[in-house]
């Protein structure tokens, strides 16, 4: 299949859509931005590209199912998960060797027989504990393999440095330095194998014949079907040093507005609260913007001060606006500098105030600044439609939708989907089906041959 | 508020060297000379009289052989050489506020770290301060502070502002009595000299026909491509007129000059000078309100230049004059006239008439689009502008703009913020051209 490929280089987390040559939606991937953008943009248009062929996949075991293996059908959901499964495996994998290979650097030798046990003990730990991870709903707190590896390393390394009597901030401090390594590095992971083994997991050993032949006939469609990008365009924060020639850049506003529209027709009004920026976008009936505002000079109110206020509390990011939601009364936080906001929430919880209540205060105060830039932009007409990560939690989404009513009346429709994340990546990939329309050349990013040549 | 830039001039692509920058060598010669006249006033029993770009009366101290330092084209000067950083920092030391309008806080901060202006000369100390236009507030808080520091006498003249759009007859009589009452008085003590009449008349003149010149240099924008761009460029060809030259012979052979070289290029259908070389391709005709940013000029110069942008008009360039509005310098009525540019400065007309001015100007130079730069500091400039910016968008259907920036704290031209707001505008444009189409 032929299809175009759009990637948004956020500040936090980096989006990639694919979309057909119909433009339908086949693929998109996630995955947390680092300090290398070329290797950010390769994983989440992996995990684009492997989306797709798990379209294909499913497809192919609804075809066997039809041919004698009707639960073939239901194998897809349990397939993903144990691919994701051997995909971490993997990666700790690395992590491992990557942390052999700092101890093995170290210029001083006196601990590093006892660190190098305790660093495979504790990873042999995460290992342990990563089926349970992709088993059970709701068991991950994140998706990004440094969210995940973290978490257990950092759980793990407190056991063991409390019965050992290692340094904890020795043995995290590995982590620290392997991790960017192996998160900045671009490493080639067939499909076809990781999905074989996530077959093989699937069926374990007493399978019968008929459904293994049928369950490695889909795998072997999914992983050779030919996908042939012939477009690319990237939108985002990191514009600036994206692996893109100029010609295939556009903006963010450009690239929210459009797909904001696509999946919402009827938008007028677009906000994005991304990692560092918020953005208010009047569009026209086509999609096109009209006019827009951005936060300018500093970025309070922004997805990274909930996350330094989630740091603060030492809660999960997803965890602060279900929190906030069970508010008795909200407490009043200044929302012009996200450190002093960070005091303010020490100071108010010193003071006897509820978690919750201060939480709930945090939450109208980002908003309250989002409101005022989309004052700026032009107001709200119907529809309104709320996109970027910020728009995953549940509190922004009600206070927003509260703001909007008491400042524009009621009755405006308010969008907030759970895909609202990937609208910018959506958008230019709809750039680049514009380009594809207009016998442009494809462009191939050189993040995109690297990978190829491995 | 207001400024002027007196620069290197931009240089052309090295397969340019034609005469079509002799305007430009000429215009720095002009500024080089006057700062060096200015280093040497004191050894030369020159007086100095300290005044501010809007409102400037330059007719009226060269007849009295008053040599005019201008605060704010030093300032901006700083910023354009790096050095505003570090004289803001000075003033900051001193107890002004961050907030604080940053010519002032650059100005002050030369001042303590010794005095020397732009081009390495020491600027003399003023003898006298004249504050011909008190629609900046700042202004006034400005000389406040420098008369503490030199102890020297202010003259002010109250120039009371358009709320209603026009200059009334009352208005005028207000300037025109306390120029004669106040400050001719005051100017003539100081230079020991009675005021001839007859001079500032023929100075009138002469500003006159320098006028004449910069409007059609102005409005040679009108034509596609457009051989000037009336903002980055336009802050060039400004320096002469709004500063010491008004007046003066020079001038007026600058701005024909200037005007002759613009002529040639239009008729050539050449687009402007641009930091890396004259502009081929004119994409997006735009109409720019606000000053400039002076500490990053030439960056922010090439965010439009690079991708085919040319500033056809602004209201930045009018600060010290809106002569394409119709006013000249009248050697029939001089200080009528002298009170009429006062009351003409751009950020002393209404929001109204501001308006209607950036509107006339997106539609008699057929801009695709209007963008501001807004500097938080100067309210004079800043108070309004985005209910101007709607009311265009509304009046004219050309898609707004808004940008943020400093005239000289480095500190706050966030360059990558910037650039991504004025590239996701131009592309606007481009999205909305498409759509036109279609």
């Amino acid at each position: 299949m032929k299809c175009v490929v759009g990637i948004d280089l956020g500040s936090t987390t980096t989006k990639a859509v694919l979309l057909d040559e119909g433009g339908e939606v086949i693929g998109r991937g996630i995955t947390n931005s680092r300090s290398n953008y070329e290797v950010a943009c390769a994983v989440a248009r992996e995990e684009a590209l492997r989306a797709a062929r798990f379209t294909v996949l499913e497809r192919a075991l609804v075809a066997e199912a039809q041919h004698g293996v009707p639960e073939a059908e239901r194998w897809n959901r349990t397939l993903r998960d144990q691919f994701r499964l051997e995909l971490y495996l993997d990666e700790l994998g690395e992590l491992r060797e990557e942390i052999v290979r700092v101890l093995r650097s170290l210029s001083y030798h006196r601990d590093r027989e006892v660190l190098t046990a305790a660093a495979h003990e504790v990873i042999d730990g995460i290992v342990a504990e990563a089926p349970a991870l992709f088993s059970e709903v709701g068991a991950r707190r994140s998706d990004f393999f440094r969210d995940l590896a973290a978490a257990g390393f950092m759980a793990g390394a407190e056991k063991i440095a409390s019965r050992d009597g290692i340094g904890f901030e020795r043995l995290v401090g590995l982590f620290d330095r392997a991790i960017l390594d192996v998160e900045t590095r671009l490493t080639a992971r067939p499909f076809g194998a990781l999905l074989t083994r996530a077959g093989a997991r699937l069926l374990g050993t007493e399978s019968d014949e008929l459904r293994r032949t049928a369950l490695t006939r889909a795998i072997g469609r999914a992983a050779a079907e030919p996908i042939e990008e012939i477009s690319f365009v990237g939108t985002g924060y990191g514009r600036q040093t994206l692996p893109f020639p100029k010609s295939a850049v556009k903006s963010e506003i450009l690239c929210h507005g459009r797909g904001a529209h696509r999946v919402f027709p009827g938008t007028r009004t677009v906000l994005d609260i991304g990692g560092q920026d918020t953005k208010a976008i009047q569009v026209d009936d086509a999609g096109v913007v009209t006019s827009f505002q951005m936060n300018d000079r500093c970025a309070a109110g922004c997805g990274r001060y909930l996350g330094y206020i989630a740091d603060e509390l030492n809660l999960g990011l997803h965890e602060l606006g279900p929190l906030a939601l069970e508010a008795h009364r909200v407490v009043k936080v200044n929302s012009t500098c996200t450190v002093f906001a960070g005091a303010e929430l020490r100071e108010r919880l010193a003071l006897g105030e509820r978690r919750e209540d201060i939480l709930a205060g945090l939450h109208r105060s980002i908003m309250l600044r989002a409101m005022s830039l989309i004052a700026r932009s032009g107001g709200v007409d119907n529809e309104f439609t709320f996109t970027g990560g910020v728009c995953r939690n549940p509190m922004a989404t009600k206070v927003l939708g509260e703001l909007v009513e008491e400042n524009y009346g009621a009755g405006i429709t308010i969008n907030a989907h759970s895909d609202s994340i990937f609208m910018g990546a959506l958008g230019a990939a709809m750039f680049g089906l514009d380009d594809v329309r207009a016998g442009r050349p494809a462009v191939m990013p050189s993040f995109v041959q690297a990978a190829m040549a491995q | 508020m207001t400024t002027i830039p007196i620069l290197d001039p931009v240089k052309p692509a090295a397969s340019t060297g034609s005469s079509k920058d002799d305007s430009q060598v000429r215009q720095k010669e002009m500024i080089g000379d006057h700062f060096e006249r200015l280093s040497t006033a004191k050894e030369d029993g020159r007086k100095v009289v300290y005044t501010f770009v809007p409102g400037n009366l330059t007719e009226l101290l060269r007849s009295l052989d008053l040599l005019p330092v201008l605060p704010e084209i030093n300032a901006l000067q700083a910023g354009m050489r790096k050095q505003s950083g570090a004289f803001i920092a000075e003033a900051e030391k001193l107890g002004h506020s961050e907030d604080v309008c940053t010519y002032v806080k650059c100005d002050i901060g030369m001042m303590k770290s010794g005095g020397i202006g732009p081009t390495g000369k020491r600027l003399p100390e003023p003898d006298l301060l004249l504050l011909s236009y008190t629609g900046c507030f700042t202004f006034m808080k400005w000389f406040e502070l420098l008369r503490e520091q030199y102890n020297c006498p202010v003259v002010m003249l109250h120039v009371p502002y358009q709320g209603e759009g026009k200059v009334t007859p009352e208005m005028r009589k207000y300037v025109v009595d306390q120029l004669e009452r106040d400050v001719i008085p005051a100017l003539e003590k100081l230079a020991g000299k009675k005021l001839d009449m007859k001079d500032l008349a023929r100075r009138l003149d002469l500003s006159r026909q320098a006028e004449d010149d910069l409007v059609k240099v102005w409005e040679s924008a009108k034509h596609r491509p457009s051989p000037i761009d009336g903002y980055f460029g336009g802050v060039y060809y400004i320096g002469p007129i709004f500063s010491a030259f008004r007046g003066t012979e020079e001038a007026v052979e600058y701005y024909k000059l200037l005007r002759a070289e613009v002529e040639e290029r239009m008729a050539r259908n050449e687009g402007p000078m641009t930091p890396d070389g004259p502009s081929t391709k004119e994409r997006y005709r735009l109409v720019i309100e606000g000053p400039p940013n002076w500490t990053s000029f030439t960056d922010f110069w090439r965010m439009f230049s690079r991708e085919g942008a040319t500033v056809v008009a602004s209201t930045y360039t009018r600060v010290g004059g809106l002569y394409d509005d119709g006013f000249r310098h009248d050697p029939e009525n001089p200080l009528e006239s002298l009170a009429d540019y006062c009351l003409g400065c751009y950020t002393n007309h209404s929001l109204p008439a501001r308006t209607a001015m950036i509107e006339k100007y997106v539609r008699d130079y057929e801009a695709d689009g209007f963008l501001i730069n807004s500097v938080k500091s100067c309210n004079s400039f800043s108070a309004g502008q985005l209910l101007i910016l709607r009311e265009i968008e509304k009046r004219t259907g050309v898609p707004g703009g808004f940008v943020e920036s400093d005239l000289v704290d480095p500190r706050y031209f966030g360059k990558a913020n910037i650039e991504n707001r004025v590239q996701s505008y131009l592309q606007m444009l481009e999205a909305r051209k498409d759509r036109g189409a279609t």
